[in-house]
């Protein structure tokens, strides 16, 4: 039951086989007993749940159901939701709750959806394990030793665990894709642009991404109908028809090219990893496509451009923490500066200062052009690389992590390897384009994730390669015994 | 290699309004020193007449009509702000 997919679920809920009261009371009483272990959720929404429940099986008995209608949802706690505490997973908003909704909030609550809970994150989605949460790491239900990979790690372990079929993340830099891969479900980053930001807390704001993590690319498919499309209160939200995503599921990829760049298939690749990829390039080759090996040259370059970008962008906007308006604020402040300097320090975790500390220092007098312009400068020879690519081909395919989950610990104290974690997901942020990954093996009864990525708008063909994968592949299909 | 001092610190952490405790400020040295290295490696690839990209899409700002749009929400606002008085935000006194 619990394992079930959306498209499964929603088949079953307009066949009466269950009524959404009955599977949100299911999945509640799922998570209180077992999400002690987890931690994937920071805020458990327990009435609201059974309230949205109700009013969607009301619907339903009226006539007026949409195709999520009912379908239970996590939302990583980085998306604002009125009356109901949006955290961060800092301190610093332990005590925010938002006077609004984020759009993509309004969009699932429209359409019917219910909200089971705000899921756990890496503070302000810093993080690539779930470990900088204000709130304890989330465990991977693969192994509770190990991590469910970051930022959106509540949201991961949560969709891995079969306590909702589906969630909400965001992706500056693989938040989406990583946690996904680490965990053994999809993860679909849109292109940027193509999700409004509206509502959802800022990291680096030309790289936030807001997308999905979910048992498959079907589902991916049916929840991005809902959350796509444009907002003009999100100044970047980009005014290009949604197309629908579930109607192109099932087109063949007789046509289609794929490209491997030679810079992500190295002779340090982990074996395992490399024969997962190379199993997938089998499915796919059976599927009618055809692979070019392509160079993206200076992709290499995407992890020192990406932590001086990110950085830069989250010391600006993480300037609104100020202790005056909402958030954290100090006590007995001795005057302005005090209270600001306080309010934050006391407010923010290890790894936000450090980054505020880049990003301040990239920004300063004498170092902005050596690092920010400079960065700027090569994040386009970036973009170009995967213009030129895709001249050539329809999708790019890389492995998502260089490792399958690691052990909580194992990076704490070391933000350099911890950042190595997202060296195939960091540049698609980079050129926003959007990328997906897949389960596609196993090692040591650990998921591999692979990564496909497609130029600007192309999520259609990205769900659609996926789905077909899905098809002719069960590694999605492989749940922990949590 | 560049390296990042106790006295960039101690700037950087001024202007970014932090403070860090003398344990902190140790660890810290070394780790920003390390991810300051890391992002060095940009320095060795020559960019000349390479246009910054800065937003990954290059669309134009959008504008719109100058008309209001928002409803005022102060209260709601206000709700969850530490220290408020007579619908203002309270700071510690900045003009003797």
């Amino acid at each position: 039951m619990h394992h079930k997919t959306v498209a499964e679920i929603a088949k079953d809920l307009a066949e009466k086989r269950y009524s959404s009261v009955e599977l949100t009371h299911y999945l509640l009483s799922q998570i209180k007993q077992k999400d002690p272990a987890l931690n994937s959720f920071i805020t458990v929404t327990h009435e609201q749940a059974l309230q949205q429940a109700h009013d969607a099986d009301r619907r339903r008995a009226n006539g007026q159901a949409t195709a999520v209608t009912g379908i239970p949802l996590g939302h990583k706690d980085i998306f604002c939701t009125k009356g109901v505490k949006t955290s961060c997973g800092s301190k610093m908003l332990d005590n925010f709750i938002a006077p609004y909704d984020a759009f993509i909030i309004e969009k699932f609550n429209a359409a019917g959806c219910v909200m089971l809970g705000k899921t756990n994150m890496d503070e302000f989605a810093m993080g690539s394990s779930g470990e900088n949460s204000f709130y304890g790491p989330t465990k991977n239900p693969w192994d509770l030793q190990r991590v469910p990979g970051g930022s959106s790690s509540g949201s991961a372990a949560a969709v891995a665990a079969g306590f909702v079929p589906a969630a909400t993340g965001t992706d500056t830099g693989g938040s989406i894709r990583q946690p996904a891969a680490l965990s053994g479900i999809t993860g679909l980053k849109p292109t940027y642009g193509r999700v409004s930001r509206f509502g959802m807390v800022a990291f680096a704001s030309s790289l936030d991404s807001g997308g999905l993590l979910t048992k498959t690319a079907e589902d991916a498919a049916i929840l991005m109908n809902v959350m796509a499309g444009f907002d003009e209160r999100d100044s970047t939200s980009v005014n290009e028809p949604v197309p629908d995503y579930t109607q192109t599921l099932n087109q063949t990829l007789a046509n289609i090219t794929i490209g491997l760049p030679k810079e992500f298939f190295t002779h340090d690749l982990d074996p395992a990893i490399a024969a997962s990829m190379n199993e997938a390039k089998q499915v796919y080759e059976k599927l009618g496509a055809t692979f070019v090996e392509i160079s993206l040259p200076h992709v290499n370059l995407s992890g020192p451009v990406y932590y001086i970008i990110a950085p830069a962008e989250a010391s600006s906007n993480l300037a609104r923490y100020d202790g005056v308006r909402y958030g954290h604020r100090c006590e007995q402040p001795k005057d302005l500066l005090d209270l600001y300097k306080r309010s934050r320090s006391e407010g923010f975790g290890e790894e936000v200062k450090r980054r505020i500390m880049i990003g301040t220092y990239v920004l300063s007098a004498g170092y902005y052009d050596a690092y920010y312009t400079k960065a700027t400068q090569i994040r386009r020879l970036i973009l170009n690389d995967y213009q030129n690519a895709f001249k050539q081909v329809d999708l790019i395919m890389s492995p998502t992590a260089p490792s399958t989950a690691f052990k909580i610990g194992e990076k704490a104290n070391d933000p350099l390897s911890m950042y190595l974690s997202d060296i195939y997901t960091i540049s698609t942020n980079l050129a926003g384009v959007p990328g997906i990954s897949i389960p596609a093996g196993l090692k040591d009864g650990l998921p591999i994730g692979l990564q496909l990525t497609a130029n600007h708008f192309r999520e259609a063909t990205l769900l659609n390669a996926t789905h077909l994968f899905q098809l002719e592949t069960n590694w999605h299909r492989q749940h922990p015994t949590f | 290699m560049p390296t990042f001092s106790s006295e960039d610190i101690k700037k950087t952490a001024h202007l970014a309004r932090l403070n860090f405790s003398a344990d902190e400020f140790d660890k810290i040295e070394k780790k920003l020193t390390g991810i300051i290295q890391f992002a060095q490696q940009i320095s060795d690839l020559n960019t000349d007449n390479v246009t910054p990209l800065v937003h990954p899409l290059e669309i134009q700002q959008r504008v719109r009509p100058d008309q209001m749009t928002e409803t005022n929400q102060r209260p709601d606002f206000q709700k969850i702000a530490p220290l408020t008085e007579a619908g203002l935000y309270l700071v510690p006194q900045v003009i003797e």
